[in-house]
């Protein structure tokens, strides 16, 4: 049940499938990578957390297996403008992987495997709104995709989402990755049109 | 239900928690201070802030984050909050919400823009607008811990009316130095001309360089943005400004 506020009314949107503003509609799935596709067997896989004072969190593919599963259906938004609608997954929310996690850190930098990195606020991947993501519209997660687990945060343009990803550090200071190093914007919200630094 | 336990399990900070407004204070002709009882509050640091979930009748929910205006260690959680023209949450929680109502609130959010009272250097608060808040959190939690390290607050705001805690920034506080910045109008007799902060009144208000003052910055981005820059550019290391924005939603 959610708590209502007396007399709040907000503002709704005007009908679903909105597209942000410099989207079109894709029906394919686009591939785009900064690189080779890196190719990581089961046995050696691993994810980790590690915090600003240097603990680290670790699971192996069979703990991430063992969590429970979450199968979102989400809109895909790309910062090269394509948007992709319903779009269905399986993985762990990352609210899974953060709850015992002892931090004060508002910055995260996750990185993966084949050397890419992102940078995001906590928040972000905070409150239902990110998963480890390891199934893809019923089958495995295709490794031009992320394969085997790629991160899926959807309410940001799509390089956000690292494929392959390895694990995620914790820092009290914004730290950027990749592509953010590279002149895209540090943020990266599509219904704001955040492409580029100075966006 | 006491204490400041931060940080904390991030389990406990991203928990959404009952917030029932008890009282509010009007702070400005546009702005209101709004005292929440929230159920389970882990306690927070000067500087940090809470996302608000405001939900109506029929389900639809909107979030926003405002920075905690009391001292930290309080088991109460005030907040004060501007009213932005065609607002969608602000117009609301500044105006319209009256005490017994209910919202949900989550944190508290933030490990870097916070001043602790084991720090020792000399503070440099520098404000524009509703940015106030956090730093008021700073200045009150150093008056309650009956700290002596020195602070100068530079507040930057349109004109008298739009004066946040006016009553209590006017009040003497020993160590604590303010300066008020008008953009616009200013009272009879001001030696400063009305104007946006320049990097002179950094100069003369603030600190030098080279006393290494942690400074703060908090307000709209491009204030921040100038504030900040003009403070490296008098010679202040990048690692000691700290800065946080009210852009508009979501930054
Ligand atoms: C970390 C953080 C702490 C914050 N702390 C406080 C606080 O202590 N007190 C406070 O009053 N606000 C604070 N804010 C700003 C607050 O979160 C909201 O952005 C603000 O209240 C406006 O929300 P709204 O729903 O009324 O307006 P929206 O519906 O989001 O926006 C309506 C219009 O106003 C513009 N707008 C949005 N925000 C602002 C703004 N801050 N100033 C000018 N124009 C704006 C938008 O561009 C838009 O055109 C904080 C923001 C952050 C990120």
């Amino acid at each position: 049940m959610p708590i209502i506020s007396r007399g709040f009314g907000g503002r709704r949107p005007s009908g679903d499938h909105e597209l942000p503003p410099g989207q079109y509609e894709t029906f394919d799935f686009p591939v785009l990578s900064a690189g080779p596709t890196p190719h990581v067997p089961l046995d050696e896989w691993e994810f980790t957390i590690g915090t600003e004072t240097g603990t680290e969190y670790r699971w192996s593919w069979d703990d991430l297996m063992a969590l429970p599963a979450e199968t979102p259906t989400v809109d895909l938004h790309c910062v090269t403008k394509w948007s992709k609608f319903d779009t269905e997954w399986r993985g762990v929310s990352l609210d899974v992987l953060f709850e015992d996690v002892e931090s004060a850190a508002d910055f995260t930098l996750v990185h993966s495997y084949g050397g890419y990195s992102t940078n995001l606020p906590l928040e972000d991947l905070l409150d239902g709104k990110a998963w480890i993501a390891y199934g893809y519209g019923g089958g495995e997660l295709p490794p031009e995709h992320g394969g085997p687990a790629r991160l899926l945060v959807p309410h940001l343009y799509f390089w956000k989402s690292a494929k392959w990803v390895r694990g995620i550090r914790l820092g009290l200071e914004d730290e950027p990755g990749f592509w953010e190093s590279a002149g895209y914007h540090d943020y990266g919200d599509p219904w704001r049109e955040q492409r580029y630094q100075g966006d | 239900m006491a204490g400041a336990a931060v940080p904390g399990r991030l389990g406990g900070r991203l928990r959404w928690h009952t917030a029932e407004l008890v009282e509010r204070r009007a702070e400005s002709a546009t702005a209101a201070t709004l005292v929440f009882d929230v159920d389970g509050w882990p306690g927070h640091l000067a500087g940090q802030h809470v996302d608000v979930r405001l939900t109506a009748e029929d389900g639809y929910s909107a979030q926003r984050s405002y920075s905690v205006a009391s001292a930290s260690g309080g088991e109460r959680v005030e907040l004060t909050v501007q009213r932005v023209a065609d607002g969608e949450v602000s117009p609301y929680l500044a105006e319209e919400m009256a005490p017994g109502d209910l919202a949900e609130l989550r944190g508290p959010v933030g490990g870097w823009f916070v001043w602790r009272t084991e720090q020792t250097e000399p503070v440099l608060l520098v404000a524009g607008g509703s940015g106030l808040v956090p730093l008021m959190s700073m200045v009150r939690t150093r008056r309650a811990a009956g700290s002596r390290v020195p602070f100068r607050l530079l507040y930057s705001v349109r004109g008298p009316a739009d004066r946040l805690y006016a009553g209590e920034l006017a009040r003497a506080d020993p160590g604590l130095d303010v300066t008020l910045l008008y953009t616009r109008t200013a009272p009879d007799g001001l030696p400063r001309e009305p104007g946006r902060l320049t990097p002179e009144d950094l100069v003369q208000y603030g600190w030098p360089a080279d006393f290494e003052p942690t400074c703060y910055v908090c307000g709209p981005t491009g204030f921040v943005e100038k504030a900040a820059t003009y403070l490296v550019m008098l010679g202040h290391a990048p690692e000691r400004v700290r800065t946080e924005r009210f852009g508009p939603t979501g930054g």
